[in-house]
């Protein structure tokens, strides 16, 4: 016999949780497809619409704050430099404040029916990563066009950097969303959140204007390895490595392999937290909702 | 306690173990920040209103059998359903269960508009807990049982209301499950679709499956469950046969009307200016510790004490029994009969029905009387002002009673 209780303890705990949700892998992949194929139903455009958001949003940075406020001095294929940050960013911009919402999203679900509550924000990480998947791809499209194309074996910090995004999602997202399911808030918590962090690492402007601005005002040391090691930052590094070409190697901060490495392990420290967390407010989801 | 029914193996496991379970929901009159801050510490305290919904709740469900959860609205039947499914956590206490379970609280819960049905159908059937293959191998079954036809690659959206409740009643039952938790569920679609569940839910039984279904009808509880579990006010009330569970279950819900008519009472009566009033119905004939058992076949009596402002040269009454569903059973008065009360002077009169061989079936049973003028215009009505109890009979269900001979060839 099994408790049907949900397990509040610290430790164990956890595993049981991570084995059901892997016992319900197969609910994962449908609610994934269903925000998939749901999404841009009895749109014309479609999938299309995945695209239009971005190439605007690459438009107007490029635009505004490399040609007009001067930010594409000193960095070549400003256009790539964007797009590449652009891209990751959308990842983790997306699939948190999606999966922040997700349990209240899912709530007749979630008031009727037992399934391991994580699978909801997990899916919607899920579905972002669809997008993603059709952002890289015109990535590289982008950058064969304009005529660099990212085939070098730098490509290989693309793989640190998604993991990097993808434990923190999982972390942060499964907090969020338990919270919000308490205090309405912290949807509108995660937007200003989401914008803070945007400008907070270096996606329309180089880092070594950071570290510049940093040494005019003599910034403490500490702040700009705060700035730096924040997995957000990180990651966007991650992605310049692999797909601006153009880029030299005295716009990356040293170590940052070791960087990302550390990032990763507190973030899987954070998952787990975060998952507790989400197993104990879980049990009063129901009647909240 | 356990509920161990007599047809079932005497030493059947239990499925489902419920020890000393309480649940308590904290209510908030204010959630918005300005609110909080303002009520901040003890004083916030005050704001907050704990209910019990579940008090000190255990028992043990064999595998096997099929339990009815009965009480009153707001007794906390559903809260246990959902802490039975592991929906809600319970505040003190816990829940034990084995096997696979299937919870149909609401039907097409996972339902989502914009995709097809069979995109519905391989959703729900995953959130019910069945694996890709296990779908693929149920899923023609799933759409003949439904009916749904060629309609199954349409977006559930354009579905009628019957066809959506009927895809996801489909799903639900070819879960394959080990405990089924149904909440009044039963009570959609047409009756020839409410046969078909029933018919599914008898197959279950068969099948050796456990059943525990929340239920306001005693008639159902009587005919698919074979023990019954009452609450009230988020205790167990009675545990034991579905017949005399349905008995305590009407006796609460007579406490709890007869409350409900005294609140009332003052505000109606003072209203109706009439010349002729009913002040008590009463049942001559009834036995039984509360005095108000009626044998089957036995003769009744039915009093009207009607009080007269005026003198009346010419009246009439009519007077009917009522089923608890409101379903009338029989009903008779003056004016059918083509006689008439009167000259009656002012001050009490007592009217009196006599029915004999009453042949009613085992139930509970209410009076209503009303009087009117001679054209028949009323002047005052008197809602189940009694209440009669026939024993129940195993033997058979319904509202009449005879005595079936049963014989072959």
């Amino acid at each position: 016999m099994i408790s049907v209780t949900s397990n509040p303890a610290w430790f164990g705990g956890f595993w049981r949780s991570v084995r059901s949700i892997v016992a319900h892998r197969q609910l994962l992949g449908l609610l994934v497809r269903r925000d998939i194929k749901s999404r841009y139903k009895d749109s014309v455009l479609g999938l299309l619409w995945t695209l239009i958001n971005p190439i605007v949003q690459l438009i107007v940075y490029w635009a505004v704050m490399g040609q007009i406020l001067g930010a594409a001095r000193g960095i070549e294929d400003f256009g790539i430099y964007i797009f590449a940050g652009l891209t990751i960013f959308g990842l983790f911009s997306e699939a948190l404040s999606g999966a922040t919402s997700s349990i209240v999203a899912n709530s007749g679900l979630v008031k009727k029916v037992y399934v391991p509550r994580e699978v909801f924000p997990l899916a919607t990480l899920g579905s972002s990563m669809f997008t993603f998947a059709v952002q890289l791809v015109v990535l590289f499209g982008a950058c064969i066009v304009l005529g660099s194309a990212p085939f070098t074996p730098a490509l290989i910090w693309f793989l640190p950097s998604v993991v990097l995004i993808v434990i923190y999602v999982a972390a942060l997202g499964m907090f969020m969303s338990a919270l919000n399911v308490y205090l309405r808030d912290v949807q509108y918590l995660t937007q200003i959140f989401l914008m803070l962090s945007l400008w907070a690492s270096p996606i329309v402007y180089g880092w070594t204007m950071v570290l510049d601005v940093f040494q005019r005002f003599h910034v403490p040391a500490w702040l700009l390895e705060v700035y730096t090691n924040n997995p957000v930052t990180l990651a966007v590094l991650g992605f310049h490595k692999a797909f601006w070409v153009a880029g030299p190697a005295d716009q990356y901060p040293s170590g940052l392999g070791l960087r990302m490495f550390i990032a990763c392990v507190a973030g899987l420290v954070l998952l787990w937290i975060g998952q507790r967390v989400f197993a104990r407010l879980q049990g009063n989801f129901a009647q909240e909702l | 306690m356990s509920l161990h029914s007599e047809s079932m193996v005497e030493n059947a496991p239990d499925i489902v173990t419920i020890e000393n379970v309480s649940k308590t929901f904290t209510i908030r009159k204010d959630n918005s920040l300005k609110e909080r801050v303002v009520t901040l510490g003890r004083r916030g305290r005050v704001h907050q209103e704990s209910f019990q919904a579940l008090k000190d709740v255990s028992f043990n469900i064999p595998a096997g059998t099929t339990i009815g959860l009965m009480g009153p609205n707001g007794s906390g039947k559903s809260t246990l359903l959902k802490v039975i499914g592991g929906i809600i956590d319970p505040s003190a206490g816990e829940v034990r269960r084995r096997g696979r379970l299937a919870a149909l609280l609401e039907l097409g819960a996972g339902f989502h508009p914009d995709l097809s049905g069979r995109d519905n159908v391989y959703l729900n059937a995953a959130i019910l807990g069945l694996s890709r293959a296990e779908t693929d191998a149920e899923f023609d079954s799933i759409v003949a049982f439904s009916e749904i036809g060629d309609f199954i690659d349409t977006q559930v959206k354009f579905y009628s209301s019957g066809m959506y409740v009927r895809l996801a009643f489909a799903v639900a039952v070819h879960t394959d499950p080990d405990l089924l938790l149904v909440d009044e569920v039963l009570a959609v679609g047409d009756e020839a679709f409410q046969r078909k569940c029933m018919d599914k839910i008898r197959q279950f039984q068969k099948e050796g499956r456990t059943i525990v279904l929340v239920s306001h009808s005693a008639a159902q509880v009587m005919e698919v469950c074979d023990q019954g579990v009452v609450l009230s006010h988020g205790e167990v009330m009675f545990i034991g046969s579905a017949a005399e569970a349905t008995k305590v279950q009407r006796e609460i819900l007579e406490g709890r009307r007869n409350e409900v008519a005294e609140e009332s009472a003052g505000l109606e009566h003072e209203a109706a200016p009439a010349a002729a009033t009913i002040t008590k119905i009463a049942v001559q004939g009834a036995t039984g510790e509360h005095n108000d058992t009626v044998e089957r076949g036995g003769e009744v009596t039915i009093e009207i004490h009607v009080t007269c402002d005026v003198a009346l040269d010419h009246w009439n009454s009519s007077v009917s029994v009522d089923t608890p569903n409101g379903q009338q059973v029989f009903g008779t008065g003056t004016r059918r009969n083509a006689t008439s009360h009167g000259p009656t002077s002012a001050g009490e009169t007592i009217l009196r029905y006599k029915l004999p061989e009453l042949n009613l079936a085992g139930g509970q049973y209410f009076i209503n009387a009303e009087v009117s003028d001679g054209d028949g215009a009323p002047l005052d009505a008197l809602w189940q002002g009694a209440m009669f109890f026939v024993p129940m009979e195993f033997r058979q269900t319904g509202t009449v009673y005879t005595e079936a001979v049963i014989s072959e060839g």
